[in-house]
């Protein structure tokens, strides 16, 4: 799309963007923006709107983003009723304009879910996936007690996996993507990353049935197995992460009811 | 969910296959009939299963339907699917014109209640279907109803492996299929009955 | 300014141990009487309020981001160095030590950096436990690869991104505190201030950004683990909210800035595309095993595609330059080497602003050499990254490179316990200046900040609540807290009331263009004066015509922007003033006026000390203090890629 004599192409475009206080209802805003180059990120297409609005003396709209080059996860934009937008395995930062049409309408939304509660504009406050890590998504390790690293031995394979699903980058398009506003494509890859490591075992149930109480108290909803997490997670991150937690959660339920109490249950002798 | 469903997509299969003697004529079906009415523990039985399950399925279904539309809060103003499967997108739909369906083939042929030219067939299953399919509407819904099932069944019977997590990327693809084809297997084997009736085949 | 480094006494090798030994402790049942504040949530922050927490202290952390997960360590491809010699390739503390300070160029802290080589094993094990998915080989032992030009393998990693995982370790010990309860977590909050009660640090005023509420912590410690400034040349490899202004308001309370001056610069970047452009992408230095470097001999080639370009008409400069080295030189050489074909106007890429800012890196030989799948197996990553940025396809044209900021080496003055010279304010990771000199290796950074979260500050900052009665912290009712929210609330109604014409990120832009400029990758005396100039009178502007939309009270991205852009401002002007007056070259800081052709060109004699600046006011120039750095066990060295 670069041309070599150092031009560049750029696109006029429509934008419908939400516009909304928090606690308040929120509407679409409609914005032209004149000369957008293909190169741009669809994040600095955004900063022109808001540096236009400047000019024209209105507010900016807020927007998460941090490090733009599709790690931290901080960027969360609906594109067209894609979360990301229309290009697979990217994050918002990583889009760039030349994906889009010359006059096309663009729509910008926020994340929709309601555990991610509108903040203002296109920010959601994404602090449920913090609870969920926080009731069980790590190994219990006291700093200065590990033992030597080689000590425990992981095999390649298992190593891997665990770190297909540790490239979760905690964005929240699966939940925004997910009809049903499900969590489990992010909870099942924080829980593999964690259950299939030796490291791991010793708190594989208990860190099982409390990230998945937690997720459910935050009010995600249910999978139904529609994929579409998957499809829009810039990750990549599979399915598969779900089929293990559904298994690893079942196991841990069966085990907690067979579970020895090591007390005599009342009235017994 | 799951558990109901598996139940309920094993007795579909059964409840086909035993249908199916239809085509062996009227004395093998028949005396299934017989057989099946002879055994009360295995019949009440089974419909006792059945009759929980139905109702475990139903009230998941519902949970699980309203739940998710409260997760979703209304959704992006913009709807884009990717890769959801229309049998997904209309499981609940799907599910409820079952639900309709099975009210109506209960009363059809279990009750007799709505027996369709109010005809008592005594032990008689070969002449009861042939004369309830006879009816034009009755074999076209049947036949619609299990195109229904047929939907319902094919993301149903995948998602079965996924809740029991029995499924990885590498299987999926064949998992599905073999979905697909239990899903087909069970609707084309009930809409052969009716089919055979109108088509003449079946007298 | 008294500046006391505490280096221990005896031999390198036995200082740490000594000293950890010596240090106070402080009685289980009396830490929870202590609050510990922790502002930021990086590797250094996320480790040391973990730790903190998990010893009994009562910890709040605060970070801008919305989950501290997310804080910039996040970004690091490449690895973590740790002297484990697990390929027994003979590597050992002391090898690591003597890398490190080299790389340094001879600018770094001795103790300091032994230290560093000392705890780097121990953070491996901490890391392998918590569950970090280190890469392995088939045996289920853990791997290694060589980094920045080390002579042994000692690089652990994850993929490419160890950044990320070592974060997320850190991020879930960090998390399990929270759950507990040991830590309250504050997101989506700005440290905008330091509160100082009797000369000691109490405690901090922040900013939810939410809200807008503008509220007073206190505590009995306050550790500052916020980063870097490499934001101050508005271009960088940095996350979009890095910022000084944690540290600069610390510095603004009495705090020493160290080195300002020490930036590294990173050679292979994606090029600035246009005048939009918000940030820069870093791709791994390894391309440079099997890519050539090089730019048209001819200016007049440059506007051509790279096709049109026949071999005779190429220049392979750093092959033709650097011939024992040639594409591999390092990487301060080999982005000066850059700047300076581009200054020729020789350089590749779109106009941007009227120059192409660019050199061509070609693989073009290498798949000859090696076939496409194998350049694919190697790079395939890397070259998708790059098609996804750019919408060029580097198996079938060169890829477009420049060099860009990425890693500042200067920060809060630290002694050896990590303590700045305010009693009471510790400083880790990036916001210190301690470890890493004029220039920083590969694959340390993750490791000097975990070092510092996990295994230095919590002996280190033990020791001094030893000497604070437990329970004596002040109310944040205090006048010294009431005045200090003033400041803040009045610099906040400052910025929204100007209402002037120009946005914040104008400012920034103009800063960065400065920055760059004349304190980029090479730097002159003339330059540096009137960069000092320039940026004294775009400052006045910003403080007359600046434009900050939104309100007070919610979030407001044009807010919090226009309150970091003015610390970037003042500290601009410190860096350009600590870049004059080190009147030397030496690892990221190249002054043309000192430099062998080519070569840094170091002055021990008049510069082997840390350069320490102390606010005087605003307005004013701040004072350069010195602490001179001494060698016990190391033959100082020049550098030589020739």
């Amino acid at each position: 799309m670069v041309q070599e004599n150092g031009k560049e192409q750029t696109l006029a475009l429509k934008l419908r963007v939400w516009r909304q206080r928090r606690g308040q209802p929120g509407a679409f805003e409609e914005h032209a923006l004149a000369a957008v180059p293909t190169s741009a990120s669809f994040l600095e297409m955004m900063d022109m709107l808001n540096e236009q609005l400047i000019k024209e003396g209105k507010d900016t709209f807020a927007f998460d983003h941090d490090c733009r080059e599709g790690i931290c996860g901080m960027c969360s934009m609906t594109i067209n009723g894609m979360p990301h937008g229309p290009i697979p395995g990217v994050t918002t930062c990583q889009l760039h304009m030349r994906n889009f049409r010359d006059g096309e309408t663009i729509t910008v939304e926020p994340w929709r879910a309601r555990a991610f509660p509108v903040l203002k504009d296109l920010a959601v406050d994404r602090s449920a996936f913090d609870k969920v890590i926080q009731s069980g998504g790590f190994i219990t390790v006291r700093t200065g007690s590990a033992p030597e690293a080689n000590n425990i031995p992981v095999p390649k394979p298992i190593a891997d996996e665990a770190m297909d699903a540790a490239e979760c980058i905690g964005c929240g398009a699966c939940v925004a993507s997910c009809k049903n506003g499900s969590a489990m494509l992010f909870v099942g890859a924080k829980i593999n990353h964690l259950n299939i490591l030796p490291q791991g075992q010793a708190e594989r149930d208990r860190r099982t049935l409390a990230m998945v109480k937690t997720m459910d108290e935050a009010g995600f909803g249910n999978c139904t197995n529609y994929g579409e997490c998957q499809a829009h997670c810039p990750k990549s991150i599979t399915l598969d992460v779900i089929a293990k937690l559904n298994r690893d959660y079942l196991r841990a339920r069966v085990k907690e009811f067979f579970s020895s109490t090591g007390k005599p249950s009342k009235g017994g002798d | 969910m799951a558990l109901s469903g598996l139940v309920l997509a094993g007795f579909v299969l059964g409840h086909m296959s035993g249908n199916l003697l239809m085509f062996k004529g009227p004395e093998a079906i028949n005396a299934y009939a017989a057989w099946l009415h002879a055994n009360k523990g295995l019949l009440w039985g089974a419909r006792i299963v059945l009759v929980v399950s139905t109702l475990a399925h139903l009230w998941t279904g519902i949970q699980l339907t309203l739940e998710n539309r409260a997760s979703r809060d209304g959704g992006p103003a913009v709807d884009a699917t990717r890769r959801a499967t229309l049998s997904s997108r209309t499981m609940p739909y799907s599910g409820v014109v079952i639900l309709a369906f099975a009210v109506f083939h209960l009363l059809h042929y279990t009750f007799r209640t709505v027996a369709l030219g109010g005809v008592e067939f005594g032990d008689n299953v070969h002449g009861m279907l042939i004369a309830g399919f006879s009816s034009k509407p009755v074999a076209v819904f049947y036949i619609v109803s299990m195109i229904l099932l047929c939907l319902h069944l094919s993301h149903g019977v995948s998602s079965v492996f996924q809740t029991l997590g029995l499924r990885n990327e590498r299987w999926r693809a064949r998992l599905d299929c073999l979905a697909q084809l239990y899903a087909w297997v069970v609707a084309l084997g009930f809409i052969s009955i009716p089919l055979a009736v109108l088509l003449g085949l079946l007298k | 300014m008294k500046l006391d480094s505490k280096i221990p006494a005896g031999p390198l090798a036995d200082k740490w141990n000594n000293h950890k030994a010596k240090l106070r402790l402080v009685n289980p049942a009396n830490r929870r009487k202590y609050h510990i504040i922790v502002v930021g949530s990086g590797l250094a922050g996320s480790a040391a309020a973990a730790s903190f927490a998990e010893m009994g202290y009562e910890v709040s952390c605060f970070c801008y981001q919305d989950s501290p997960r997310r804080a910039h360590s996040i970004a690091a491809q490449g690895g973590i160095n740790a002297a484990k010699n697990y390929q027994n390739d003979g590597d050992s503390v002391r090898r690591l030590f003597q890398d490190t300070i080299k790389g340094g160029d001879y600018r770094a802290r001795e103790a300091n950096v032994y230290r560093l080589a000392q705890v780097s094993a121990n953070i491996i094990d901490q890391c392998v436990a918590q569950g970090v998915p280190f890469a392995r080989e088939y045996g289920g032992l853990l791997a290694n690869r060589s980094f920045g030009g080390a002579q042994v393998s000692r690089t652990f990693y994850a993929r490419g991104q160890t950044g990320q995982q070592l974060l997320i370790g850190a991020y879930s010990a960090l998390s399990r505190q929270i759950g507990l309860g040991t830590v309250k977590m504050y997101t989506r909050h700005e440290m905008l201030d330091l509160v100082l009660v009797d000369g000691k640090a109490k405690g901090i005023v922040t900013r939810d950004l939410v809200t807008g509420a503008v509220e007073s912590w206190s505590a009995d410690v306050v550790v500052v683990c916020t980063g870097g400034y490499g934001n101050v040349f508005y271009l960088s490899t940095n996350a979009q909210g890095c910022n000084v202004t944690a540290t600069f308001r610390a510095h603004r309370r009495g705090a020493g800035f160290a080195n300002p001056c020490y930036t590294q610069i990173h050679p292979t970047c994606i090029p600035v595309h246009g005048e939009d452009q918000s940030k820069l992408t870093l791709m791994s230095e390894s391309l440079r095993n099997d890519g050539r470097v090089w730019v048209p001999k001819d200016k007049a080639d440059c506007g051509k595609p790279a096709a049109e370009i026949p071999e005779d008409a190429r220049d392979y400069y750093l092959e033709r330059k650097y011939p024992s080295y040639g594409n591999l030189a390092p990487r301060d050489i080999a982005s000066r080497a850059a700047k300076e074909v581009c200054d020729e106007g020789r350089g590749v890429g779109q106009l941007v602003d009227g120059k192409r800012l660019g050199v061509y890196l070609d693989f073009s030989a290498a798949i000859k050499r090696l076939g496409e799948a194998e350049v694919r197996a190697r790079y395939g990553n890397l070259f998708d990254m790059y098609e996804n940025i750019t919408g060029e396809n580097a198996y079938k044209q060169p890829m477009r490179i420049f060099p860009a900021v990425h890693y500042t080496m200067g920060g809060l003055w630290v002694d050896y316990n990590l303590q700045s010279n305010i009693p009471g304010l510790f400083v880790g990771g990036e916001a210190n200046f301690s470890d890493h000199g004029a220039n920083r290796l590969g694959a340390s950074a993750l490791m000097q900040g975990l070092a510092d979260g996990y295994f230095v500050l919590p002996y280190t900052v033990t020791d001094y609540l030893a000497g604070e009665k437990p329970g004596s912290r002040p109310s944040v009712d205090a006048p010294e807290f009431k005045a200090v929210a003033k400041d803040v609330n009045d610099r906040v109604a400052k910025l929204l009331s100007i209402n002037g014409t120009k946005s914040p990120r104008h400012y920034h832009k103009a800063l960065g263009k400065i920055t760059w400029e004349k304190c980029g990758m090479a730097r002159d005396k003339a330059g540096l004066e009137g960069a000092i100039r320039d940026l004294q009178a775009l400052r006045e502007d910003f403080w007359k015509n600046v434009k900050v939309v939104g309100s007070g009270d919610a979030l407001a991205p044009e807010l919090e922007r226009a309150g970091r852009v003015a610390d970037f401002l003042d500290f601009g002007i410190m860096m350009c003033l600590d870049a004059l007056k080190r009147e030397e070259s030496c690892g990221g800081h190249f002054r043309t006026e000192h430099q062998d052709a080519g070569e840094a060109k170091r002055d021990d004699a008049q510069f082997a000390h840390a350069a320490v600046w102390e606010w005087t006011g605003d307005g004013q120039l701040p004072i350069r203090h010195v602490e001179p750095l001494v060698y016990e066990e190391t033959q100082l060295s020049t550098r030589s890629y020739k």
